[in-house]
């Protein structure tokens, strides 16, 4: 099988380095191989102690998300021939290391869960009537495809400056429910997300949008919460009282 | 040590898992619940189940089909009182997550849809998209956010289960983020933590699919169940072995050989396409071996066909396979055939429990792919999974919140705890010759090559002394990464362990099980045997090793009768 011969940087850091080093590592690449893949054929054969998260290997868990020649990705589904000779993986920017590869993403979890991401269930369980029709599910499909690979918020310029900004998933994730035809109490998911740790900090610049693999499209779900938020104001504080 | 307290603990965070710790809060809302899993939840490798979940939600379906149509997919080695249970229960749960916002497709009256699957005899398979799994976890772990009596402990990883006397009192686990040893105690216990089949080389499942439960439970002396039974799904793509769900045959698409012909009409011309998992794999491989299949550079494939569907109807019913063939196979099946092999898919053994989810250790409950209640007997289904977690899921945390109420704390043996310190400290400070990674693919190949879908004695012996082999070479493993926080090269070691655990158990009972039902195939005994072998094979900890039992099957109302379609 054809082989190509590929320099791999990864930057490197465990507790106790002063700072992050880039190492590297030479690996003769298939046809087939993804980062992910070059990744592990490093760790089982050159350097065991190589620290990243991965499971599916089909970009839906979310887990293998890193920074591949500037640019957030998931590894499993970057595949090293689209890539230079020459490949550079970080950890995705924004976050604490933890290890190599591994971030500490609890804070955008929390974000997540601030949001209050649920409906309360309804009151009368009557078996199969709460019809959605397929236009109303539609309006929910592109931001409810979130798979918290946090790859937003290391492209985002706004999160790690801006403490009070929750950040883009969380945004979209408030959408979801705000958008939801069976949502009956919009108000909590509203609040929460048009609040003072709300979406305000967004600058629009739309890096998350982009860099989003699943196409959630995070900056329009921040832009329209936005005008909601406007459009809530005198609720909110009706409700504060 | 730090001891960490509360009313149920919950190992495990994906479908059955997430179900379970949100049955004990909604039963039990003073409970406790402490969640530890070994990835945030929402990683869990119920995120990649594609084509659906089976229930009853249609006028033109009936208890009695689905229930019929379970028992004869798992070849009549299925429980049927916990199937009459299981498929009675599953539209509820159904309904329920739609009211916890699942976003399951649509007919345009505005109801849920349904889709046709394989084995199944009408449409039932209720799906969002065909990535029904992910949106099924998303709601699971978001409505699970509701209830701050659950608290999370995500990337802990769990290394030993204690027991005190016949109850399970605790576990050992340890904090990757930072490296921190901690004993959780707790009333009751949920086993949650999904399959096995990355003890195969080709598989669909994610690299945390490493039988951690079963291996843990089997350890304290929990039986295992059907460990014979592997399901391997027909269309998974060469090389990565990544699932093309079953949907794309729901929703019309064609298996075609290198004549171009639905060779299932030679097989199951009253199902074609849609028949059971184990006879459409089984199919393949005849196709394979009368030459009639492609050949590739990572073996011989045959052709899955949705171009005639449209690109309409791919992208609004099937867009993960058009992504995932685009991705990972630079196929596009609106223009081209995909390329599929048949690849391990599920665990249909598991954790021995009875049709309540309880395991034969007291406080010990079981759910999801982890355990063997059993519906899916020798073979699952395919829809029936998910269905399953939310069933079984729900019933661990009901059982388990009602156990917890009518028992104290118990307190964990400080010796065994102590055992379990020094043993961990051991492993990290390993300097053995082996190499983790070569051990670990030795047992897949193994495994794949000697115990897939056609087995026979000589091979399953060859197979057995190998895995017997791998388990001392385990020992003789060394670690490079010495470092305590987020060492995975220590977890991938305790993994392994793991996997060779529970593929000795499957070896051992594929041995004993001389005939062929459902998915397990031997070739030197092709029938099936009802006289013999209509029963369940227990494999238990016996003081020089596994110790295998038969165990009987419920029959209610279905007498075994030939498997006919």
């Amino acid at each position: 099988m054809a082989t190509t011969r590929k320099k791999i940087l990864v930057q490197r850091y465990v507790e106790g380095m002063e700072k992050p080093e880039l190492q590297e590592f030479e690996l003769e690449a298939t046809a087939e191989m993804t980062v992910l893949d070059a990744l592990n054929a490093i760790k089982d054969t050159q350097d065991g102690s190589l620290t990243f998260r991965w499971s599916c290997r089909m970009a839906l868990c979310g887990s293998c998300s890193a920074v591949v020649n500037g640019k957030p990705v998931l590894m499993c589904e970057t595949s090293l021939k689209k890539l230079p000779d020459t490949v550079r993986v970080e950890p995705l920017r924004n976050f604490p290391i933890i290890k190599d590869l591994v971030v500490d993403i609890d804070d955008a979890f929390e974000k997540m869960r601030s949001v209050n991401p649920y409906l309360d269930r309804m009151e009368a369980r009557v078996e199969n009537k709460h019809l959605q029709s397929p236009a109303q599910r539609k309006r929910i499909a592109q931001s409810s495809q979130c798979i918290k690979c946090m790859i937003c918020y290391s492209a985002c310029p706004v999160y790690k400056v801006g403490e009070n900004f929750m950040g883009p998933a969380a945004g979209a994730l408030a959408y979801r429910y705000i958008a939801e035809s069976r949502n009956k109490k919009k108000r909590r998911q509203l609040n929460a997300a048009t609040g003072k740790k709300g979406v305000w900090g967004c600058s629009f610049v739309g890096e998350c949008s982009t860099a989003c693999p699943k196409r959630v499209d995070p900056a329009m779900a921040l832009q329209r919460l936005k005008v909601m938020g406007a459009l809530n104001l005198p609720k909110r504080l009706l409700d504060k009282e | 040590m730090q001891i960490i307290d509360s009313d149920v603990v919950i190992i495990g965070g994906g479908g059955a898992g997430l179900r379970a710790a949100i049955a004990v809060a909604e039963t039990a809302p003073d409970l406790k619940v402490n969640m530890i899993s070994k990835v945030y939840p929402v990683r869990s490798h119920t995120v990649s189940a594609e084509g659906g979940i089976a229930g009853v939600v249609k006028e033109d379906d009936s208890f009695e089909s689905h229930c019929f149509d379970t028992i004869r997919g798992s070849d009549y080695l299925a429980d049927q009182d916990a199937v009459e249970f299981f498929v009675e229960d599953a539209p509820k749960r159904i309904y329920e997550l739609e009211e916890w916002g699942c976003p399951w497709s649509r007919f345009e009256d505005g109801t849920i849809a349904v889709r046709a699957f394989g084995g199944m005899s009408v449409k039932r398979t209720v799906y969002a998209a065909d990535k029904t799994g992910f949106y099924m976890l998303s709601a699971l772990w978001e409505r699970s956010l509701k209830y701050p009596q659950i608290k999370n402990y995500d990337e802990w990883h769990v290394t030993r289960l204690f027991r005190v006397g016949e109850k399970m009192a605790g576990l050992y686990a340890i904090n990757l983020k930072n490296g921190e040893h901690a004993v959780f105690r707790a009333k009751a216990f949920v086993l949650s933590t999904g399959g096995a089949c990355r003890i195969f080389s080709f598989n669909t499942n994610g690299n945390i699919k490493t039988g951690d439960g079963m291996a843990l439970a089997y350890n304290i002396g929990a039986s295992l169940k059907d460990m014979e039974f592997v399901q391997f799904h027909p269309t998974g793509l060469p090389h990565t072995g990544i699932l093309i769900t079953e949907g794309a045959r729901g929703e019309g698409g064609y298996l075609l050989n290198n004549k171009g012909e639905r060779f299932m009409k030679e097989y199951l011309p009253a199902k074609m396409e849609l028949g059971p998992r184990d006879i459409v794999s089984r199919s393949i491989v005849s196709e394979i071996k009368a030459g009639r299949a492609f050949k590739g550079p990572y073996g011989s494939y045959v052709h899955l066909d949705i171009r005639h569907l449209g690109e309409k109807k791919i992208m609004e019913r099937l867009p993960l396979v058009r992504e995932v063939a685009l991705e990972f196979a630079h196929i596009d099946p609106v223009h081209e055939p995909i390329p599929v092999m048949p690849v391990a898919h599920y665990y249909m053994g598991g954790v021995h429990t009875d049709k309540e989810t309880a395991t034969n250790v007291s406080g010990l409950y079981a759910a999801g792919e982890v355990a063997c209640v059993t519906i899916n007997g020798s073979n699952r289904l395919g829809s029936n999974s998910l269905a399953e977690c939310l069933v079984f899921g729900n019933a661990a945390g009901v059982q388990a919140s009602r156990f917890a109420q009518e028992t104290a704390l118990q307190t964990v043996s400080e010796a065994e705890v102590r055992d379990e310190e020094r043993r961990i400290t051991q492993l990290y400070e390993r300097n053995g010759a082996e190499n983790l990674s070569k051990v670990r693919e030795s047992m897949q190949r193994t495994m794949h090559e000697l115990v897939g879908i056609e087995r026979n004695e000589k091979e399953l012996e060859a197979a057995l002394d190998a895995i017997l082999k791998l388990q001392e070479r385990w020992k003789r493993i060394g670690l490079q990464d010495k470092s305590k926080t987020f060492n995975t090269e220590f977890t991938s070691l305790l993994e392994l362990e793991n996997m060779l655990v529970v593929s000795e158990a499957c070896v051992r009972s594929a041995l004993a099980r001389e005939e062929s039902r459902g998915s397990h195939t031997r070739s030197d005994f092709p029938a099936r045997d009802d006289k013999n072998f209509l029963k369940h094979l227990l494999v238990e900890r016996g003081a020089d090793g596994m110790i295998l039992k038969d165990h009987p099957v419920t029959i209610t109302k279905w007498q075994p009768q030939e498997r006919k379609y």
